[in-house]
């Protein structure tokens, strides 16, 4: 793995366009030059970008373009699969969380990470919550408590669960699982949330109370968050970054991206009118 | 091709038509078209094609087979049912007049048709040898259960129908089962109660019969526990005396001190023994005093103690009820007692608790090691050439001959693991093993190793199912690889591997070939569990369901009488491994609804 140098405007091939200014301070991610294989597939190609502190940051593309890939590598998830190469590096505080001698535990446990599909485990819905803390091994009963009830109420579940905490997950719809992941995600307060589509499988209320908890986290969490809803990537983002074939076209400020991109792909794709 | 297809369709039209003219509007388009006018829209299923083209026929062969297959299994459990079911049933006792002049009497057991030979049909008066003509040379036969072994040499008889001239049913026939030389059929000649003779009443010899089993018991409580625990203490002695001169050397202070106190403790237990033996020979002298003798249907007797009849009922002068208690009674003692005359009589609770004790204590081994051996394979170790080999080599194990284990079980666990235990820490023991020979332990190391491919297949699977995702929520929480797999993995698999210990459990409970080379014996002096220290004995030998039915029905002294009994027993061991599955399925299915749920 190479740490990279290249300054994105000196290279040939595939200038992105960034809107977002570089700034040592506030950065909480710097993906320097991420490359990406599936086995022989590069699924990334070549992404410098800098994920701003506090800040919303959205992931938008086509299905296939690799935004799950990245968001993945944010906490090493990728490192679960067989025959996955890298090479760049991601930056946190000024050290590679790709680089030698990473406690990848530790760093998972500075983000939260809802998935696109929702995935509770096999046990009750307070077990799912206080998950990451009993991980942690915290086994006060009191912080597990408030823990559970300050999760569940963000994710806007708490008054649907709140006499079923010891049921099965399991039981749960689809939106609501998925609404308990993020209560999940969000239970050991994490410096970084890393989200998913997780939207996809809710319904327009429970959408725009997500979209709330979104606006509430904005300024003490970094938020990176994948969708395929432009609205509500307009509406809940400072900045988005547009993802084509594993290839990031546009970064910036999402008022930008959204009225006036620099590059006729995004603005075919904001549009709608991609094809 | 196609144009003989074409034809064929045509023509099936065509016949369709001829087979319904009346049809109308439902015959199909095309040539037909000449005769019925063409409807709107075209008839999607036909009848007339090809039927193997539609699925009937496989369908039927696929219902065939199931339903054989039930019909087998239900054959076969209704065959075993009824056997066991009804051999505690008392049957009437017959009183059988041959021509000859001779009497019988015992309960008819089965019948059955033979052809008599040359010499017997020569000895048969004319009428007779008519009748069997008459039959194409083929006769009627009964089989009585005479039982009075110690009189007759065997306990069952055949009669052919045509010996017989008279058949009754006296009521004054009793059944006697004795301690002792198995089954009395006959009469009681004579009554001693408390030393003096008295005119034979049933009610009064079945008060007097309950007292004397009730001394009968005692006795053997003296016996049993009491003596044998004395004799437990002595034998612990002896073996510290053994130890002492092993450890200091019997000329050494030390030694000569050990052994001296257990000299002491020995002649202090002999004392005790004495008294225990004396209180013994009174209750036996009183208990003489009251016996009965038994005449059987030819007038020969045997007297015997009262205390050593078990039970005993008028055959043919029972109502329902007393035929119903006797029935529920004789199940209670076969449940419930320990086995006598080479465990065709009796009953067979030492069994039922072996069985039971080594099934769990196989589980014990059997669960841990699996499932470790399935998590390593499935969530640590390297896919690979090698682990494919390891797992096609455990799925083969499951195919090796059960005797294959028990060879090894005893060549290796009993013989080399057991002898170097028993050099270890038991030395004073030997020559005589206490490991080192076959032993309930062995044995149900012996089975678990037999069982553990069932739980590392199914365990694998199980693991294998849990999705992926639930695996990085897990730790995307930041938690390890183990705590994903405690907490996250396991929780999940658990139904899947309990399926998997299941079948071990029913494969390893009904397994009877390995354990006759390490462990299981025909009758075992003592529970691998009882009230001396260290309580579970696990070098014991032990007795199972599975070897008492190859043993009764066909290892024991008058095959025809362990008979119904393996009947019984095979009812009772296929209860057994129900009852056990049945648990271990509640328990699945109970972890199963806590995790119940959709994905969706
Ligand atoms: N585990 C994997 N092994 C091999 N290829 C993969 C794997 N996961 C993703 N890919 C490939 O990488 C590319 C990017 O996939 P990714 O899941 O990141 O897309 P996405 O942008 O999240 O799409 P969507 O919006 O549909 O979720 C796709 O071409 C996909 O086929
Ligand atoms: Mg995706």
């Amino acid at each position: 793995m190479s740490v990279a140098t290249a300054d994105p405007n000196t290279r040939t091939f595939d200038p992105t366009v960034y809107h977002v200014k570089k700034s040592a301070e506030g950065v909480a991610l710097d993906i320097k030059d991420f490359n990406l294989w599936y086995g022989h597939a590069q699924a990334l190609h070549g992404i410098n970008m800098e994920i701003q502190k506090g800040e919303v940051t959205a992931l938008i593309g086509p299905s296939g373009c690799g935004k799950s890939t990245l968001l993945r590598c944010l906490n090493r998830m990728n490192d679960l699969i067989d025959e996955l190469s890298i090479d760049g590096s991601i930056m946190v505080d000024d050290f590679d969380i790709y680089g030698p001698g990473v406690d990848v535990i530790a760093l998972r446990k500075r983000m939260g990470m809802v998935f696109q599909k929702p995935n509770p485990f096999a046990m009750s819905i307070y077990d799912n919550v206080v998950y990451p803390l009993r991980v942690d091994g915290i086994t006060r009963k009191s912080i597990l408590d408030e823990t559970c009830e300050r999760a569940l109420r963000s994710a806007a579940l708490w008054d649907e669960v709140k006499d079923r905490l010891k049921e099965s997950a399991l039981g749960m719809s689809g939106g609501q699982q998925q609404r308990l992941c993020i209560a999940r995600g969000i239970a050991s307060d994490p410096e970084v949330l890393l989200m998913d589509e997780p939207c996809s499988a809710l319904d327009p209320i429970a959408t725009a109370k997500i979209e709330d908890l979104i606006a509430d986290l904005k300024g003490h969490y970094t938020i990176v968050i994948v969708t395929h809803n432009m609205q509500q990537a307009a509406r809940v983002s400072d900045n988005t970054g547009f993802m084509y074939l594993g290839r990031l076209i546009e970064y910036g400020h999402t008022d930008t991206i959204f009225t006036n991109p620099k590059k006729k792909q995004t603005l075919d794709y904001v549009t709608g009118r991609f094809g | 091709m196609d144009e003989n297809a074409n034809l064929s369709q045509a023509e099936r039209a065509l016949e369709r038509q001829r087979e319904v003219p009346a049809s109308g509007g439902a015959g199909a388009a095309g040539v037909s078209a000449r005769e019925t006018p063409p409807k709107t829209g075209r008839r999607v299923r036909t009848y007339t094609a090809d039927i193997s083209a539609v699925g009937e026929p496989a369908l039927w062969a696929f219902g065939g087979a199931l339903a054989l297959g039930i019909i087998l299994i239900a054959g076969f459990l209704a065959m075993i049912a009824w056997n066991g079911f009804t051999t505690f049933w008392p049957k009437p006792i017959a009183q059988v007049e041959l021509r000859d002049g001779t009497t019988i009497a015992g309960e008819p057991t089965r019948g059955g048709t033979y052809r008599p030979g040359e010499s017997v049909l020569a000895q048969l008066n004319d009428q007779q040898r008519a009748e069997i003509e008459a039959e194409l040379g083929f006769a009627e036969r009964t089989l009585y259960k005479t039982a009075n072994f110690d009189i007759y040499g065997d306990d069952f008889r055949w009669v052919s129908d045509f010996e017989v001239a008279e058949i009754t049913y006296p009521a004054d026939m009793h059944l006697f089962q004795r301690q002792q030389w198995g089954d009395f059929v006959g009469r009681v000649a004579g009554l001693v109660i408390a030393g003096e003779e008295v005119p034979f009443d049933y009610d009064l010899m079945q008060r007097e019969q309950s007292e004397a089993r009730r001394r009968f018991n005692e006795i053997r409580n003296i016996e049993r526990n009491e003596i044998g625990a004395l004799n437990h203490y002595i034998e612990r002695e002896r073996l510290n005396i053994r130890r002492a001169e092993l450890r200091h050397g019997a000329e050494s202070e030390r030694g000569a001190e050990l052994i001296a106190q257990s000299r002491e403790r020995i002649a202090e237990y002999q004392a005790q023994f004495a008294d225990l033996q004396a209180r013994v020979n009174e209750i036996r002298a009183n208990d003489r005093n009251y016996r009965v003798t038994l005449e059987e249907v030819n007038g020969e007797t045997r007297e015997t103690e009262l205390s050593q009849i078990v039970r005993f009922y008028p055959a043919n002068d029972l109502t329902t009820l007393d035929k119903t208690g006797i029935y529920f009674s004789r199940w209670w003692e076969f449940v419930s007692t320990e086995p006598r005359e080479a465990n065709t009589q009796g009953g067979v609770l030492p069994a039922i608790f072996g069985t039971v004790a080594m099934t769990l204590l196989m589980v014990i081994f059997v669960a841990p090691f699996g499932v470790i051996t399935a998590l390593y394979l499935r969530e640590y170790a390297k896919q690979g050439r090698i682990t494919s080999i390891v797992r096609i080599s455990v799925n083969n194990l499951a195919g090796v001959p059960s005797i294959v284990y028990g060879v090894f079980g005893l060549g290796f666990f009993a013989y080399a693991m057991g002898g170097t235990i028993d050099q270890l820490f038991y030395p004073e023991a030997l020559p005589n093993p206490t490991f080192g020979k076959g032993g309930i332990l062995w044995a149900s190391l012996t089975l678990a190793l037999l069982t553990v491919p069932v739980v590392i297949v199914a365990s694998e699977e199980a693991l294998a199912a849990v999705p992926r995702s639930m695996r990085e929520g897990s730790l995307a929480c930041g938690a390890s690889k183990w705590q994903t797999i405690r907490y996250v993995v396991l929780p999940k698999a658990m139904p899947g591997i309990m399926t998997g210990m299941i079948l071990a459990m029913a494969r390893g409970a009904g397994e009877v070939a390995p354990l006759m080379l390490v462990g299981v014996v025909k009758l075992a002096p003592a529970l691998p569990i009882d009230g001396f220290y260290p309580f579970i004995h696990l070098d014991r030998s032990f007795m199972h369901l599975g070897f008492h039915i190859f043993d009764v029905g066909f290892q024991s002294r008058n095959s025809e009488a362990g008979k119904p009994m393996v009947f019984v027993t095979t009812l009772l061991l296929l209860a057994l491994i129900v009852t056990m599955n049945a648990t271990a399925i509640t328990v699945r299915n109970r972890l199963k609804r806590k995790y119940a749920g959709s994905q969706f």
